[in-house]
């Protein structure tokens, strides 16, 4: 499996920038068993992309399935009248996903149908969907969300994207660092910006149209807002000190961040549409890494108030401030998952730099990561992953994990240092 | 020239004050930063022999100057070896009327953004020492680099002493 996926990345991908390959390094215990068929097409050259692999990767990496691979099938349907469920109850598939291509009009036209091998019924039928010759990534994404959802009940975040800092550092040579945009399983990588002073911090509007992040190409630190169709940019902040860690609040409106400009590392909210600034904390120790709460009302923030960094909460409505974290002498960078259930942080136990995931009802913290260096994490928009940033071979890679800790794989780079993931919200 | 005059026996006086109120607190912030660093199970004693020797060259105002100085992990507090190359440094700085650029740094560990303050409370830390020798505030411009440029690459203790460091640029 893994060899095809490398060879998959390895053929179809553009040349210019090193890709994310997957390595799957734990899965849950008993992962749903699913058949995906090579996709049907009678065209006189194979399609540009093996889709049905990408679907089959897709639900692999996701942990809650194990893939029948394509050597152990007997019979390779195409249509749903060619389906012998005796076949697939055989290699015991729970699940058998078949489809068909077609092209008119230099679109593609796809048709997939979901079956349950056991109670021997579709469960999808019929699914449509269609796309451009450079689409067909996003057609195959499309249709492992559609399958996810329905075996798991939890939307797919196949279709989502990912942001991350490359850098490229040598003691002899002038730094180089990219802000990349990828696909979430590490294909398509392309260039946002680059530049020889640091990028830093880069974070989505909750619409996906806009990005921020911290970049000091003013030979002093900024934040920056980009639009990612038009590419245009814009500076937000040229204040004399920090300027750093932005935030879109959940209703696009507002940024968070930390300036330094009164002499102390505080956060500020600054307004969008007035353009207003308006201080959210008041003390002499470090406040920065601000994120939002699901709800909007609050914003959760590191803070060294207590002599150690940890993290706090501030309504900010009434400017109440509240310690969230009490496991542990190094409790970082936050960020409270969508249904405002869970805490996910950089934790240090024992001089070593984990992921760790805290109860917000209970306040039990658990670790989720075995690695070292761990730092940003960032959850998918379907809370079912994060991805962080960690080193592996001496490099920096990113690398995810189940919010349960049950599913684990590694994005290493094969050019430089990556860093600081960035998750998309969904599109649609 | 009057006020500049004034204002340079009024930070003198401030400095005096500075020193005989520092030996207390001090003592007790480092034994702070060196309790930190056990109980995190890193490697304290990063005073640095480095700094400490360039120290030395404090009397022979022509001597190249160490332009580093170290930090403990997670610390800003100034330690000993520091103040005294510090101290060299504000004489010169204040015989030159130069401007500095006092570039704040950290490790790799922990988050990025709070190394990014953490640099620039080292930055600071060092800015208000030598203010405090009659450095001139408007001619130290301070800047932090975070973990984004460290010194030495690789991971252990012997990169990370390297790189949790303000440089004296001037």
């Amino acid at each position: 499996m893994r060899k095809l996926l490398a060879l998959l990345f390895c053929c179809f991908v553009s040349p210019a920038f090193a890709q994310l390959t997957i390595e799957i390094t734990q899965g849950v215990d008993n992962p749903t068993r699913i058949a995906v068929v090579p996709m049907g097409w009678g065209g006189s050259s194979p399609l540009p992309e093996d889709v049905s692999e990408i679907v089959s990767a897709d639900l692999q990496r996701s942990g809650q399935f194990d893939p029948v691979p394509r050597t152990s099938m007997l019979s390779f349907p195409t249509k749903p009248e060619d389906v012998f469920y005796r076949d697939w109850r055989a290699m015991g598939a729970e699940y058998l996903l078949v489809s068909s291509a077609e092209q008119r009009g230099g679109r593609y036209f796809v048709r997939y149908d979901v079956f349950d091998v056991l109670a021997q019924r579709k469960v999808i039928s019929a699914g449509k969907v269609d796309g451009s010759p450079e689409q067909l990534r996003d057609i195959a994404h499309h249709i492992s969300d559609k399958v996810y959802e329905k075996i798991t009940g939890i939307r797919g975040a196949f279709s989502t994207q990912v942001l991350y800092v490359e850098a490229f550092q040598h003691e002899q040579k002038a730094d180089n660092f990219r802000l990349m945009l990828a696909d979430a399983d590490g294909a398509r990588s392309r260039l946002l910006l680059e530049s020889d002073q640091p990028l830093l911090s880069p974070t989505w509007s909750p619409d996906g149209r806009e990005i921020a992040y911290v970049s000091f190409e003013t030979t002093r630190p900024a934040i920056f807002m980009q639009n990612l169709a038009t590419g245009q940019r814009e500076q937000l902040t040229n204040f004399t000190g920090l300027n750093g860690a932005p935030a879109f609040s959940p209703d696009g409106d507002k940024l968070a961040m930390v300036l330094s400009k009164d002499g102390n590392p505080e956060i500020y909210t600054l307004d969008l549409r007035t353009r207003q600034f308006t201080r959210v904390t008041n003390h002499y120790a470090i406040d920065t890494e601000p994120s939002w709460t699901a709800d909007g009302e609050g914003v959760v923030f590191t803070s060294n108030r207590g002599g150690k960094p940890q993290i706090y909460k501030v309504t900010l409505a009434s400017g109440r401030v509240e310690r969230l974290t009490f496991d542990g002498e190094y409790n970082a960078r936050g960020r409270v998952s969508k249904d405002g259930k869970t805490l996910v942080m950089v934790h240090q136990r024992q001089g070593v730099f984990h992921i760790a995931a805290q109860d917000l009802t209970t306040g039990t913290l658990r670790i989720l990561t075995e690695t070292n260096l761990d730092e940003s994490p960032t959850i998918a928009p379907n809370g079912a992953m994060l991805l962080y940033a960690t080193r592996f071979g001496g490099k920096g890679i990113l690398a995810a994990v189940s919010l349960d800790a049950g599913t684990k794989y590694r994005l290493p780079s094969k050019q430089g240092d990556v860093r600081e993931p960035a998750w998309s919200p969904f599109f649609n | 020239m009057i006020t500049k005059a004034m204002k340079q026996g009024l930070s003198f006086a401030f400095v005096m004050a500075f020193l005989v109120g520092c030996s207390s607190t001090d003592t007790k912030t480092d034994e702070d930063a060196a309790g930190a660093g056990a109980n995190g199970g890193v490697t304290t004693g990063t005073a640095d022999g480095g700094a400490l020797g360039s120290s030395n060259g404090m009397d022979d105002g022509m001597e190249e100057l160490d332009k580093v100085i170290y930090f403990d992990f997670d610390q800003a507090v100034l330690l000993p070896a520091a103040r005294s190359l510090l101290l060299a440094h504000s004489e010169r700085l204040r015989n030159s009327d130069a401007s500095a650029r006092l570039e704040g740094h950290a490790d790799e560990r922990g988050s990025r953004e709070y190394n990014m303050a953490l640099g620039e409370r080292r930055a600071n830390a060092v800015r208000d020492f030598l203010v405090l020798q009659g450095v001139s505030r408007s001619n130290l411009e301070v800047i932090s680099y975070g973990e984004e440029r460290p010194l030495a690459l690789g991971s252990g203790e012997s990169s990370w002493s390297k790189n949790r460091r303000v440089e004296i640029d001037y």
